[in-house]
């Protein structure tokens, strides 16, 4: 049973950068389990490590040392093309500044994933119009990303993480380049998704918006993680940061 | 879970698909698609008119002494070469800058999926289109330039010597040079594009 209630696990993860003559460690043997279906949010200053661990996590960037289980698929074994194959099937990238294909509509952008999986034609394009109908903008699939609004965008890049029905959704900063209430509607949106289709969703974030819907919040500090907060701790947390 | 402990290995790009954006692309940034294509076309225009200007002083007798043929034909073998390598120093320039402005892409690209040949037959293919539309147009140009030329200073009895067989010949070298050269300049930034893991991809700040 436990095999499969985790869907991603760390083990002794380490990165290290090299900077001029000194070396940077970015994550410091970091332990992590997340289980399947949870929503966590990794907070942390910028520079603490909460963006490599979650370029390790996405299988962007190779770890110094340790090792990434990704539905106990060890990740530094897969060679290139099942690593592309991991990516495009069992995880979905949100980032901060969208990151849209800008010669593509919100339609084929959304469908270019289903494209690399082998879907055929109708069907990935069926499958982009329900996305973009599910984020709110079964109005605009004909438009190009410089046509759309910031939230339109990431709505788009979210539509576009889920085409392939990913287990895993990787939201780096996904409220970063947004106004207080358009985050506040992404944040609603993921939090849908995480409770209607199940999905896994982990965000790198400090936005504090983000801990109201998070199962877990793991706060990273120096490569390391600080602290684990469980919803129950954070329910009071928030209670109080609503009452000052 | 069908992915549950084994990986599937399937990713794919069909070929209609590449071609598309590749297109798109060339569409986008047509001023410099432009520009790169002139500088293929105007090296190949002068191949094919050098070429053209053999073919028509092979028709008709001269008085310049073998030597001087040698001489002469030396030179213009420097200057195409000189022109050629100019023309694909040019496009690499061109291919490096576009390649570096769309890091973000090709890093966006790999995190849905692709693979590094999907990216490097994307540019490949941007590259060979502009190859085989300026090569076309500078072989065609420049020969015709020259036959003009030719007709109007020698005669046009010089120009009626050279068949269509040697045009064409001209013809499917120039387009031939041009295309292999293009070809050499895309593939070093193609493959450097390619070959970046993801996160640095995405990381670039240009």
């Amino acid at each position: 049973m436990a095999t499969n209630e985790y869907v991603v696990r760390t083990k002794d993860l380490s990165k290290e950068f090299q900077l001029g003559g000194e070396v940077l460690r970015a994550l410091k043997s970091v332990h992590l389990d997340i289980r399947r279906g949870e929503y966590i949010s990794i907070m942390g200053p910028s520079g603490s490590g909460k963006s490599t661990l979650f370029n390790m996590i996405g299988g962007l960037d190779k770890p110094t040392s340790g090792t990434v289980f990704i539905n106990d698929v060890d990740m530094a074994q897969l060679d290139a093309q099942e690593l592309a194959y991991l990516r495009c099937r069992t995880i979905g990238y949100i980032f901060q500044s969208f990151n849209l294909i800008p010669v593509m509509t919100a339609l084929e952008n959304v469908t270019l994933p289903t494209v690399f999986a082998g879907t055929p034609t109708d069907d990935g394009i069926e499958r982009g119009i329900e996305l973009l109908n599910t984020v709110g903008l079964g109005e605009r699939l004909h438009h190009k990303p410089n046509e759309l609004s910031g939230g339109q965008q990431q709505r788009v890049a979210i539509a576009r993480a889920l085409a392939n029905s990913p287990s895993i959704v990787l939201a780096d900063e996904p409220t970063g380049n947004l106004d207080l209430k358009t985050g506040k509607e992404i944040i609603e949106l993921l939090k849908k998704l995480n409770k209607e289709q199940n999905v896994t969703i982990i965000s790198a974030t400090h936005d504090l918006k983000m801990l109201d819907v998070s199962d877990r919040v793991l706060w990273i500090r120096d490569g390391g993680i600080e602290r684990v907060e469980e919803r129950a701790d954070l329910d009071i947390k928030v209670g109080e940061l609503e009452g000052e | 879970m069908s992915d549950h402990k084994k990986l599937g290995r399937q990713v794919h790009l069909p070929f209609r698909k590449s071609v598309e954006i590749a297109m798109n692309n060339i569409r986008l940034r047509l001023g410099r698609s432009t520009v790169t294509a002139f500088g293929i076309l105007l090296g190949i225009a002068f191949l094919a008119s050098v070429l053209v200007q053999g073919a028509v002083n092979a028709g008709i007798k001269t008085d310049m002494t073998p030597d001087a043929i040698k001489q002469q034909y030396y030179r213009q073998v420097w200057l195409v070469t000189l022109a050629l390598l100019m023309s694909t120093i040019g496009i690499t320039n061109s291919m490096l800058m576009s390649v570096t402005e769309r890091f973000k892409e090709i890093g966006t690209m790999k995190c849905l999926g692709a693979l590094d040949s999907f990216v490097v037959r994307m540019f490949i293919l941007e590259g060979m289109f502009m190859g085989v539309l300026a090569s076309a147009a500078g072989a065609i140009v420049g020969g015709g330039i020259m036959l003009l030329s030719a007709g109007w200073s020698l005669g046009w009895s010089s120009v009626r010597n050279v068949s269509m067989g040697q045009i064409g010949l001209i013809l499917l070298v120039c387009l031939g040079v041009g295309t292999f050269l293009t070809f050499l300049a895309t593939i070093a930034p193609a493959i450097r594009a390619a070959r970046m893991p993801p996160a640095a991809a995405l990381r670039a700040e240009i």
